[in-house]
């Protein structure tokens, strides 16, 4: 059959978000953070909430994220995401708001601002990239880097005698009272890209329900740092990445 | 019922990650032997005949620049 009979309007079945910007992503090719974008711009589309929502953008690779999403953004200095939001969804109580974090931002230097913000129950959206490395900087150890794990700052693996133990965070703020959805997914395959999808649209709702804080951890490559091809680099996620941080729903209520 | 399927890349926008070929449950897609002016080899059905139009390689293409088209046969 000849594909120009397929390649027809009326045909069209999966279309780009019109909530995504024509702008390239700057991201290296492969990174998680495009994926998890496109989600984010599906939801939002499909509820019908571009003009009433606001996202937080962070310091880190996501950084430019404002350029790629066609919605209302603020960007918040390193790991104050939580913080802004609250500010933002207090200000404006009847705006989606979402703050969108690495693992360095969010379980780092932004250790205070998650905890307090996920413990007050803000009515907001976390959505928490975790690839297990500092992307932005070029590849440094990050609280979830996984033992023996190589990063530039720790060319011989992660040792937990000098560097500790991954943090897994997620488990955490699942513990704290203001928390009402905690899930941990990816999106390195259709089937757990519908997952996430599915994830991030019962957070948005939850937020208008005023649940409380809705946390979304992405566990997710940087195939750039990590010094893998992309493909390679999904597959080590899902056979070193997954074992210790499980995918699943973590508390639900 | 069956269904015939067609993608549309937009090739200049392609980074050539190759995510979307190892995702695609009928091997339709392969990376060109060309690249494109950023220097990326870009996606392509190498294999028209065997797209089902099931959008897997769209859903997980982190650029999203692939569009997807099906129709009943
Ligand atoms: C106050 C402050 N300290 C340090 C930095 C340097 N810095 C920029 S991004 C980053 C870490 C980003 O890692 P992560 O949050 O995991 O995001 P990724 O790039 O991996 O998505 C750091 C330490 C900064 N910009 N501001
Ligand atoms: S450095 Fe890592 S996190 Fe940053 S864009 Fe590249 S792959 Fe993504
Ligand atoms: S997933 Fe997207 S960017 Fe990657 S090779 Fe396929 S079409 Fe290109
Ligand atoms: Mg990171």
């Amino acid at each position: 059959m000849d594909i120009n009979e397929i390649i027809k309007p009326e045909n069209l079945v999966y279309p780009k978000s019109k909530v995504l910007t024509d702008t390239v992503m700057h991201y290296c090719p492969g990174c998680s953070h495009g994926v998890v974008h496109k989600l984010l711009a599906e939801v939002i589309e499909e509820m019908d909430i571009q003009d009433r929502t606001i996202g937080i953008s962070p310091v880190g690779c996501a950084v430019f994220a404002y350029n790629y999403l066609d919605i209302d953004w603020q960007q918040a200095a390193h790991g104050r995401a939580p913080a802004l939001a609250t500010a933002t969804k207090r200000l404006y109580p009847d705006k989606y708001v979402f703050a969108y974090q690495g693992d360095g931002d969010l379980a780092s230097i932004g250790t205070a601002e998650i905890i307090h913000a996920c413990n007050r129950g803000e009515n907001i959206v976390v959505i928490f990239i975790n690839n297990a490395i500092y992307g932005m900087t070029g590849g440094q150890m990050a609280p979830t880097t996984l033992i023996g794990m190589k990063t530039s700052t720790t060319p011989y693996g992660r040792k937990a005698e000098l560097n500790g133990y991954p943090l897994k965070i997620t488990e955490l703020v699942a513990q704290l009272e203001g928390t009402c959805y905690v899930t941990r997914q990816a999106v390195e395959n259709p089937a757990n890209v519908r997952k996430t999808k599915k994830a991030i649209r019962k957070a948005f709702e939850n937020s208008a329900q005023k649940k409380g804080t809705s946390f979304i951890e992405i566990v997710a490559a940087c195939n750039s740092n990590w010094k893998m091809p992309p493909v390679e680099a999904n597959k080590w996620m899902e056979d070193n990445m997954f074992p210790f941080y499980p995918l699943g729903d973590i508390k639900d209520r | 019922m069956a269904f015939k399927g067609a993608i549309v890349v937009d090739t200049e926008k392609c980074k050539g990650c190759g995510v979307c070929v190892v995702n695609c449950p009928t091997q339709t897609i392969a990376l060109a032997k060309k690249v494109n002016s950023k220097g990326y080899p870009y996606a392509y059905m190498e294999n028209p005949d065997k797209c089902t139009g099931c959008g897997n390689c769209a859903i997980v293409c982190p650029d999203t620049v692939i569009t997807v088209y099906k129709i009943k046969i």
